[in-house]
């Protein structure tokens, strides 16, 4: 155990964690999911907002057994290596308003970390503003961090704190099963589901769970975190995450050639605009709200499983910013930013900046 | 002489920060980090040995750890 325990601490445990989760979301998308979006936490995140009905876009409804999988697998994960650290109390509010931006931010590009680079391995062009606009984030958030920017220490909590939201993620996957998908409806029961758009498009839920499972278990183990990769790439000059993320691309671009899923070009790329400016500010704004929360939206989902409560707070104010951005028009669509958009880029960078410059303090 | 740097609740990249800014200040010696998950016990014991420190021990404390490094 102590073996498995140190190798994916090690240079090839994080390489080959990410080129799992690259082979397979590519693989996913094979089997159903849409273009380049075989895992998009931002995506499905905004998904699950809309089968419990926070936000009505039609197009985007459906209960994704993926975002259930990375709870439940890192809670195993943390748990079967004795990781398991109930915890919380670190400026909860903040997190839930990060959390808000990051996913605005996110869907006006489209997509979260993850998904820019599985849209980077499709071919699609305008990915490459998207991952331009993360590293400009992160890089502000990196100068936040280097002037003592700090949200303070968690507490030790009841095991119990950390069990509520992989409860809620059973919970969702129980209403899956009790309100299962009807052909050509809407809705079944209290659950909403797409029947056109990108909502429709799906894996079979047991394959997406599956693989939700595995990512989910190797993600806790090896600390796999995007923007992490680049911050500390920037913060420490140190690789070891970041290999992980090429990783990642690299076994996912190969995956795509071998299935015909390589389409190199700006337009008529799945699920994507090209208003570059607003593509990468988007990102810009979301990459430094999840360097200011302290990880990506995957990363959140896996720290959400070993116990810690303020990661899955962040979750929440996703799944809300989310209802946020389809309620108000703020998010991207083929057609380009929503009509409130450009707006709510600006109004999240200012939050994000208020964050940053006010809560700075050497040393805590 | 020793200096303790107590990261418990901090999660990274807070714990590194604090380690890398007592390395800087030190210089050498010995520094003796308390942690309490095991991510923030991996990334401080990957970047003092990339500074060129030692890892000495590493000592369960309460829920975490105690890690010991040093460098002459």
């Amino acid at each position: 155990m102590s073996q498995i325990k140190s190798f994916f601490s090690t240079r090839w445990g994080i390489v080959s964690v990410g080129a799992f989760i690259g082979v397979f979301a590519a693989l996913l998308q094979k089997l159903g999911n849409p273009g380049n979006m075989g895992i998009c936490v931002a995506c499905m995140e905004r998904d699950i907002a809309g089968a419990v009905g926070l936000h009505r876009a039609a197009v985007v409804q459906y209960m994704r057994p993926e975002i259930i999988g990375f709870v439940i697998g890192s809670l195993v994960a943390a748990y079967l290596f004795k990781e398991y650290r109930p915890r919380a109390g670190s400026a909860p509010i903040v997190r839930f308003i990060l959390g808000i931006f990051a996913m605005i931010g996110a869907l006006v590009f489209l997509g979260c970390p993850w998904r820019a680079i599985l849209r980077l391995a499709g071919g699609d062009g305008n990915a490459i503003l998207g991952i331009g606009g993360l590293v400009a984030g992160i890089w502000i958030g990196v100068l936040f961090l280097k002037g003592g920017y700090n949200l303070g220490r968690t507490t030790r909590t009841y095991p119990s704190v950390g069990w509520l939201l992989p409860l809620v993620m059973v919970g969702f996957l129980i209403l899956m099963f009790i309100f299962p998908q009807i052909p050509d409806s809407e809705s079944s029961g209290i659950l909403f589901y797409s029947i056109k758009g990108p909502g429709a498009m799906h894996a079979p839920l047991f394959i997406s769970l599956i693989v939700g499972l595995g990512v989910g278990f190797l993600a806790q183990r090896s600390r796999f975190c995007t923007m992490g990769a680049f911050r500390d790439l920037i913060l420490f000059r140190q690789a070891h995450l970041f290999k992980g993320v090429l990783a990642l691309l690299v076994f996912a671009f190969g995956t795509n050639l071998v299935l015909k899923q390589f389409n190199p070009g700006f337009t008529g790329q799945p699920i994507s605009h090209s208003m570059h400016v607003w593509n990468f500010a988007g990102m810009l704004v979301a990459g430094l709200a999840f360097t200011l929360a302290g990880g990506c939206p995957g990363r959140q989902l896996f720290l959400t499983g070993e116990g810690d409560g303020d990661a899955a707070v962040f979750v929440m104010g996703m799944i809300v910013g989310a209802a946020f951005s389809h309620n108000f028009g703020l998010a991207g669509s083929p057609a380009g930013v929503g009509p409130y958009g450009i707006a709510a880029v600006l109004v999240g960078l200012l939050v994000c900046l208020f964050i940053g410059f006010t809560m700075m303090q050497k040393m805590v | 002489m020793e200096k303790i740097i107590d990261a418990r609740g901090l999660s990274c990249p807070q714990p590194v920060l604090m380690t890398l800014d007592q390395i800087k200040r030190s210089g050498k010696g010995r520094i003796e980090i308390i942690v309490d998950t095991d991510t923030s016990r991996e990334n401080v014991t990957r970047a003092a040995e990339s500074q060129g420190w030692r890892v000495e021990n590493i000592q369960p404390e309460g829920d975490g750890y105690k890690i010991g490094i040093a460098k002459d």
